[in-house]
């Protein structure tokens, strides 16, 4: 059997997370969260106590920092699946430029330009 | 018998899901109007092809299925199936409408073929699905063609490499054409081309590749089930790696093909979108 690890995908493409069983039992109490947020009423619920939802769900302190800092790189980093922290991202209308170009340290201005100028 | 008249693919962003009700007026938008203008030859050919029933493979962003279970390959068998609330506000599209017999058909085909699928009486169906419906049919108009979805993991690795996605696709083929109705069937493979959300890299879009799948998918699909899942990361982008659901889609097709339409355009939201339509001749 000739598998990759993941650890060394993530090295030979930098900038790339597989998200992997490791990662899904890392972020599993954070990605459960944010599944959470397909209905409006826990999206609700979430907005009026950020802390005891997040506590209501197990996450660590890891987690809980970056869900309090709108750290979308810190989510992916704590094991969070972008299929998911994209349902967090919707709650402040982010859209997944505006988290391409937070995790890149880019304006969004430049963010835009950038995948333009793929295209040329 | 029923029979495969041919394949559709095409990208499922979920900013087309809110961008498709507006579509006419969208057409004179300049950030909209490349990607609209793609789409007109493949609703002609449609309509000319009428099929009764399209199987649409598409992958699940997490709405119907989370990490609790995983089914690496799921196949519907519900007599409709459901749009729902994904979380970031696109409108709900009117439900699809099921055949539980062709359902039941392809599941024990696929099994006997060694494909062991989970089998869903409930599905909830999101944008992967949903939005290519909508680009199709316009005005949601799909209520003449009956449908089954095939959910494709793509969420949590592993995932099935392309070359056994494209196997997948030919079991489907196979599935079909052993069906003793008189049917029609397209077969749909959503998502891709180049694009990845995720990490510092986000942002990336591999133009060179993408044009690359597009021509080698039509003739010569098996230069391209012979990338790793890994090296489709690194080509296309983390959620790029979808395109093994076109592959999948490629494979169920073993009559003569030839390309109808097809369609390229950088970027809708961060992704390089592609269409693409092929008759599939007996």
């Amino acid at each position: 059997m000739t598998t990759t690890h993941a650890t060394e995908v993530e090295l030979q493409i930098p900038g790339t997370y597989m998200f992997d069983g490791r990662a899904a039992m890392k972020g599993y109490a954070l990605n459960k969260m944010c599944f959470s947020f397909n209905t409006a009423e826990n999206r609700r619920e979430f907005k009026q106590d950020e802390d005891a939802y997040c506590t209501k769900f197990g996450l660590n302190d890891e987690q809980r920092k970056a869900i309090k800092e709108r750290n979308v790189l810190a989510m992916v980093h704590a094991g969070g699946c972008i299929y998911y922290l994209a349902k967090f991202a919707g709650i402040f209308g982010l859209s997944v430029q505006d988290v391409g170009a937070q995790q890149t340290g880019m304006t969004l201005e430049e963010f835009r330009k950038r995948l333009k100028a793929q295209g040329e | 018998m029923a029979r495969i008249v041919g394949g559709l693919t095409t990208s499922h962003i979920p900013a087309i899901g809110n961008a498709v009700p507006r579509e006419k007026e969208l057409l004179n938008d300049p950030y909209w109007k490349p990607f609209f203008a793609g789409y007109p030859p493949a609703r002609a050919w449609l309509e000319k092809a009428k099929p009764d029933v399209a199987v649409v493979i598409y992958n699940d962003h997490g709405l119907n299925f989370f990490l609790d279970k995983m089914p690496t390959f799921a196949v519907g068998a519900a007599a409709q199936y459901e749009n729902a609330d994904e979380g970031w506000g696109i409108p709900k599209t009117p439900p699809f409408r099921g055949d539980q017999e062709l359902s039941w058909h392809i599941i024990e085909s696929l099994v006997h073929d060694e494909f062991d699928v989970t089998t869903c009486q409930e599905m909830l169906v999101d944008h992967g699905f949903t939005v290519p419906m909508s680009l199709f049919w316009p005005g949601n108009s799909y209520g003449g063609v009956r449908t089954i979805p095939v959910c494709i993991n793509t969420v949590q690795h592993p995932l099935p490499s392309p070359l056994r996605c494209f196997k997948l696709g030919q079991a489907i083929g196979c599935a079909i054409e052993s069906y003793p109705k008189d049917l029609k069937v397209v077969v749909l493979g959503t998502g891709g081309m180049s694009h990845q959300l995720d990490g510092e890299r986000a942002g990336f879009i591999n133009k060179k590749f993408d044009l690359m799948c597009l021509d080698k998918i039509v003739n010569e699909p098996e230069i391209l089930t012979r990338y790793s899942i890994h090296e489709l990361v690194r080509e296309a982008g983390a959620q790029g790696a979808e395109f093994i659901l076109w592959l999948a889609m490629r494979g169920a097709l073993s009559g003569k093909v030839t390309k109808v339409h097809s369609s390229y355009h950088i970027a809708v939201s961060n992704t390089a979108t592609g269409l693409l339509v092929l008759d599939n001749a007996a």
